[in-house]
């Protein structure tokens, strides 16, 4: 009954990670940690380099195996062929066959698959006319992005994984990139995305689940989760001991900056009018919008080392 | 149109014949691998056997017959050990193979696809090798002998894919072509590939009963007339085992590759 209602309002799980935990050697990747993927949603795993993100997407790709736990994609062990025609994958690959042109990578890869999209279509989605004869090494870097995100197209999948697809994408391909996985998502494919930016998951997830460690930080709704990781920067010229100041209700860090003061804070306004009480002559006042990397020292307690300049 | 597109299966036999010629466009656009494994053969038959082919080796074998057979085992090894080696080794460290494993892509279709490659590179270097024989090297075989020698030069093609497929496994991406020709030339040169092997210190005559490549060029020999007289028999089964060998090397790799994940 409860499974019928569900798949009613289309919240039917169609992938699935059970208290999976991986280990490589000593490392542990990802630590008894749950995930589930509903029919139509855009999920984003989101954090920092070395949070698990990649180690989750391949254990449901069924390219590893997890040391406990268990993985089911579409019903299935994630290595059967029924649960693999149904999926795309775009993933971190450093080198494609380049002697091959974009054309005949589309061809071979589209033939695995019962239904495959239109290679006339996938070029159009792709933003790669007018590239089709061109050989994968003499594409530019976005371009071959491209090329690998047509590749995870070819099978017309319901569910599409992207890890990391922008990383090293300029600003435009990156919009571009964007809005056609707007549109697959539009034509009822699920997506799970992995990024470390925030504005990325923000700009195409329903739902980020934050991860750090291998562990589950903290799960929701973009908005959720902004509410809970973006902070605001406060920054001054005070008087004030920066000690005292980390005391004060709302501030969850700070550091001196030269001679000025800067505080993180969940939301700026009654910080901000704290200080003024105290400090009348405090100067220079700037309020910013945090990035994610103060958004983890926030929550987690301590500096990221980790996490990617480009992040911030 | 097709009323069969109704239901949409698979067609498994193109996705085989897809996998075979782009896994053949992709080594045969790429000088690194065609120049080495189809010009070094040839090069080396012609300075060698054109320049001596009045020598007789052999019984009443010329060198420039001899040589064929020599540098034809050479050629293949070197076409399945570059194809499979080095191809595997650096799919697997770029994350290609990764990727491909991701797509329902039959994992039988992506080694079928190397050792066809593989046996058709082999196929091109013996053709090449018996045409200039024949123009050249003035070499008169009876018909079925070309064709024997042939057939074993390219069925002496799948130990060496097997070989290849195992060091793809454990060669790292970047030292797969230094591995391969490391362990290639001094095994060709040490089984009497090069020069025949009578004419080798005895201490490396005696080293060579212990390579593949000695017993697949023996195996090569004997269909010229130019065997020691002794039995096929062992060369067959030392081949065989080799082969076995080598696939449950490369099945422990395959597996270990499973379990881990790779950058």
């Amino acid at each position: 009954m409860e499974i019928n209602g569900r798949e009613a309002r289309g919240e039917v799980v169609i992938a699935e990670l059970s208290r999976v935990t991986k280990r490589y050697g000593q490392v542990t990747a990802l630590d008894r940690f749950d995930l589930a993927l509903r029919r139509g949603e855009v999920l984003a795993l989101l954090g920092p380099n070395g949070a698990g993100k990649t180690t989750a997407v391949q254990l449901l790709l069924g390219l590893s195996r997890p040391s406990s736990g268990t993985a089911r994609l579409f019903g299935h062990d994630p290595r059967d062929t029924a649960a693999r025609v149904r999926i795309g994958a775009m993933l971190q690959v450093s080198k494609v066959p380049e002697t091959l042109k974009v054309r005949e990578h589309i061809e071979l890869i589209s033939s695995y698959y019962p239904r495959p999209m239109a290679a006339a279509d996938l070029i159009g989605l792709a933003g790669l006319s007018g590239l089709e004869e061109r050989p994968f090494g003499k594409l530019s870097g976005g371009q071959r992005q491209r090329v690998l995100f047509a590749l995870a197209l070819c099978g017309d999948p319901d569910l599409l994984f992207l890890d990391e697809p922008t990383t090293g994408l300029d600003v435009e391909s990156r919009r571009g990139l964007w809005s056609a996985v707007a549109e697959l998502v539009r034509g009822g494919r699920t997506v799970l995305l992995t990024t470390h930016h925030l504005e990325e998951a923000d700009a195409l997830a329903g739902r980020i689940v934050l991860l750090d460690r291998g562990r589950l930080l903290a799960e929701g709704s973009p908005a959720e989760i902004k509410a809970r990781v973006v902070g605001r920067r406060v920054r001054c010229l005070t008087r004030l001991q920066l000690a005292d100041l980390l005391l004060l209700p709302g501030v969850s860090g700070g550091r001196r900056d030269g001679e000025e003061t800067e505080l993180i804070v969940n939301a700026a306004e009654p910080v901000v009018a704290e200080l003024l009480r105290r400090d009348p002559g405090l100067a220079n006042l700037e309020v910013r919008g945090a990035g994610l990397e103060e958004a983890f020292l926030a929550l987690t307690g301590r500096p990221d080392q980790a996490t990617d300049k480009e992040a911030a | 149109m097709n009323p069969l597109d109704l239901q949409p299966r698979r067609n498994l036999p193109r996705i085989y014949a897809l996998e075979a010629k782009y896994e053949f466009l992709k080594l045969f656009r790429l000088p690194a691998y065609v120049v080495p494994t189809l010009a070094f053969p040839l090069f080396f038959y012609l300075l060698f056997g054109l320049t001596f082919r009045n020598e007789v080796v052999a019984g009443k074998v010329g060198m420039a017959t001899y040589l064929i057979a020599t540098y034809g085992t050479f050629g293949v090894i070197g076409a399945s050990l570059f194809g499979f080696g080095v191809g595997v080794a650096t799919e697997r460290g770029q994350g290609w193979m990764l990727f491909k494993r991701a797509t329902p892509m039959p994992p039988m279709a992506y080694f079928a696809a190397k050792t066809f490659m593989s046996v058709l590179f082999g196929l091109l270097i013996v053709a090449a090798l018996f045409t200039l024989g024949a123009t050249f090297g003035g070499v008169r075989l009876p018909a079925l002998t070309w064709l024997s020698l042939g057939g074993v030069l390219i069925a002496g093609a799948l130990p060496f894919c097997a070989f290849g497929l195992a060091l793809g496994y454990f060669a790292g991406p970047n030292s797969a072509p230094a591995v391969v020709n490391l362990i290639y030339l001094p095994s060709a040169f040490c089984s009497g590939l090069w020069i025949p092997i009578r004419f080798l210190p005895h201490f490396i005559q005696r080293l060579a009963l212990f390579l593949p490549n000695y017993h697949f060029g023996r195996l090569a020999l004997k269909m010229i007339g130019a065997g020691d007289g002794g039995p096929a028999w062992s060369s067959v089964v030392f081949l065989g085992a080799f082969t076995a060998l080598s696939l449950v090397a490369a099945r422990i790799g395959f597996r270990r590759d499973e379990g881990k994940t790779y950058g």
